[in-house]
Formats: structure tokens, C-alpha cells, sequence
């Protein structure tokens, strides 16, 4: 490793278990008001929608509305399943599928 | 009779799913990471110590534009700052907790292993005892898969140059579509969902991946509005999946 990839890596190691850690750290000394607890509970959804309805609209960086766009069709898919069925497994097996199908097709 | 050990090991199976989701996008990480010029330890170091998928990524199509490592840093703080509201979500479980279980726990903290571990915090039926074993198998699951499929990547990218582009890492987009949409049982919830995925397409070019961020507040802002609003007009948060 150069000192460059040492100085990204520990960079960016430390960054991030400094995010994750901080708040346990503190332990009985963190209080959330409970505005704060009810917002806490919109945070996973709202976090997740935003990494991925890009990657569905936008895979390439332009808007993609276009029937040719396999991330947006393997998502659409994978929706449709996890509405449905509330499954992972198969959420995750049903969007792999389509999407693939999909870049094969086009 | 519920050991540690038990416990643990159904952490780790209740994870499975997510397993086969990261493990796609474990492996297309390794192949990218190594052809974007990272070395190979650089690469399985990146996975051991950062394990944090999307800012990895991330790093590694920066590194290839030659972005510098200021720039590097400051966007995995922005990528990764979720898994802090992560942390507060878990706290009230996990501070009676001795430091030397806060702090693994700590640094393992991922999306997949919230979204199981939350899951099972939240069933009252079981004592709070020994919880923090099915958390810690979550992530050990978690972790050493990572770490597992980071090398078979690197390993296949050198005998399949292109697999790279195969588009794999869709199996990050519908794993993430697996726990959100299940999720979305009030209309609040889908308020939040609806504004925060609007606002990051159109911010999606602000840059430093700011507009994440942005689209993360104003989803959340927007859930809590919903809610307010539902309840002063005197409806209930109906539960359509009841």
C-alpha cells in the first residue's frame, strides 16, 4: 500500500466509525426529545428511498425515463414483489431477474 | 432456554437475506476497486476497516477521477452521516450495554444490520437481556461477508476484466427496495418515501452528494409533517397492512 491508500483508507475508517460510534459512546448522557425519537423513525426510509429512486432514474447521471433503462424496469419489479409479498428473499431474486432479463432484451 | 450462542446464530440467519443482497455488490466492489487502480491490500483494507458499502463505492469512482483525499473524506462523512441516525435509533437499547460491546457494535453498524436488529429490538415479546447477541451475529454475518465477497471480487476481476460492468450492483437497489417498501405501512412513512426519492433525483447533482442529505431531511421533515397534519384533522395513521 502507498501512503496515499493508507492516508484514504484510515481517512475514511476513521470517519466512519467515528459517525457510528458517537453516540453509543456517549451512552446515558444522549437524551432525544420526542420530536426527535418520531423523526428518528422516518430516517431509514427516507435515507434509503434517496440512494435508490437516483440509481432507478438516473443510473448513467442523466434522467433515464426510457423502456431500455433496466434499473428502472429490475426496480419497478422488485416494488411490485416487495409490496406484494413482503419477502426480501424474493424481492431481491425477483428484481436480479427482471433486471437482467431486461438488459438482455434491450 | 435461549444461550448467547443461540441467540447470535439466529441474528445471523435472520440476516441471510441481506447476505445475498451485499453479496453481489461485495464482489462487483472488489473488481471495480482493483480497476480503478487501487491495490489489492488497499482494496481488502478499504472493506476490513471502512465496511461501509455505498461510501466505498463511492471512494473508488472518485479515485478513478482523481478526486483528492479532502474531497474523498468529506463525502463519505455526507454518504455515511445516516448511520448515526442509525446509532440514535438503536441507543435506548444498546447504552447499558459496557463500552467493550458499544464499540464493535459501533463500528459494525450497517443498513442491513440495523434493519434486522431494529426490527427484533422493537418485538417487546423477548427480554432485552440478551439481545445484543442476535445484534452482534447480525453483523459478524454481515462483516465477514463483506470482507469475503471483497476478495472473491478481486480475485474473479482479474480473470474477468469486464464483469465490472455487468450492472450487479442492482442487487444493492433491490435489497434496499426489500426493507423500505415493507416499511411504508402509514401514509406519513409514504409521504417521507415519496418527498426524499423526489428531492434526490432533482438535487442529485449538487455536489459532495449533498443532495442525499438534503433529500434525507426534507423526507423526514415531510413524514413528520404528514403525521402532524393526519392527526390534527382527527384521522388515526390508518394501518393499511393490518
Amino acid at each position: 500500500m502507498t501512503l496515499h491508500e493508507v492516508l484514504l483508507i484510515g481517512g475514511m475508517a476513521l470517519i466512519t466509525f467515528a459517525i457510528r460510534y458517537t453516540l453509543f459512546a456517549a451512552g446515558h448522557r444522549v437524551r432525544f426529545s420526542p420530536l426527535m425519537t418520531r423523526a428518528l423513525g422516518y430516517v431509514p426510509v427516507a435515507v434509503l428511498t434517496a440512494i435508490i429512486v437516483p440509481m432507478m432514474l438516473r443510473p448513467e447521471g442523466q434522467l433515464a425515463l426510457q423502456l431500455d433503462n433496466a434499473w428502472l424496469f429490475g426496480g419497478l419489479a422488485a416494488i411490485a414483489v416487495a409490496a406484494w409479498r413482503r419477502n426480501l428473499l424474493l424481492t431481491i431474486f425477483a428484481g436480479m431477474a427482471c433486471f437482467l432479463f431486461w438488459r438482455w432484451l434491450f | 432456554m435461549s444461550s448467547p450462542l443461540r441467540t447470535a446464530l439466529q441474528g445471523a440467519r435472520d440476516t441471510i437475506p441481506m447476505l445475498i443482497g451485499a453479496l453481489p455488490f461485495g464482489i462487483i466492489f472488489g473488481t471495480l476497486a482493483v480497476s480503478s487502480g487501487l491495490s489489492v491490500a488497499a482494496t481488502l483494507a478499504m472493506s476490513v476497516f471502512v465496511f461501509a458499502g455505498s461510501s466505498q463505492f463511492i471512494a473508488v469512482s472518485l479515485i478513478a477521477s482523481g478526486t483528492g483525499l479532502l474531497v474523498i473524506w468529506l463525502t463519505t462523512l455526507i454518504v455515511n452521516l445516516r448511520h448515526m441516525l442509525y446509532s440514535a435509533s438503536l441507543l435506548p437499547w444498546v447504552r447499558h450495554l459496557p463500552q467493550r460491546w458499544r464499540i464493535p457494535l459501533g463500528f459494525w453498524l450497517t443498513d442491513e444490520s440495523f434493519a434486522v436488529v431494529h426490527r427484533y429490538y422493537l418485538d417487546d415479546s423477548r427480554p432485552l437481556g440478551g439481545k445484543h447477541w442476535y445484534f452482534l451475529g447480525s453483523c459478524i454475518a454481515m462483516y465477514s461477508n463483506w470482507v469475503l465477497c471483497t476478495l472473491i471480487g478481486v480475485l474473479l476481476g482479474q480473470s474477468l476484466p469486464g464483469m465490472a460492468g455487468w450492472g450487479l450492483d442492482f442487487a444493492m437497489v433491490a435489497t434496499f427496495i426489500g426493507i423500505v417498501v415493507p416499511a411504508l405501512r402509514t401514509r406519513p412513512m409514504l409521504v417521507a418515501a415519496l418527498v426524499a426519492g423526489a428531492v434526490a433525483v432533482v438535487a442529485y447533482d449538487l455536489p459532495y452528494q449533498l443532495g442525499l442529505m438534503l433529500a434525507a431531511l426534507l423526507g423526514v421533515a415531510s413524514g413528520l409533517l404528514a403525521e402532524h397534519l393526519l392527526q390534527r384533522s382527527g384521522e388515526v395513521c390508518l394501518d393499511d397492512a393490518a
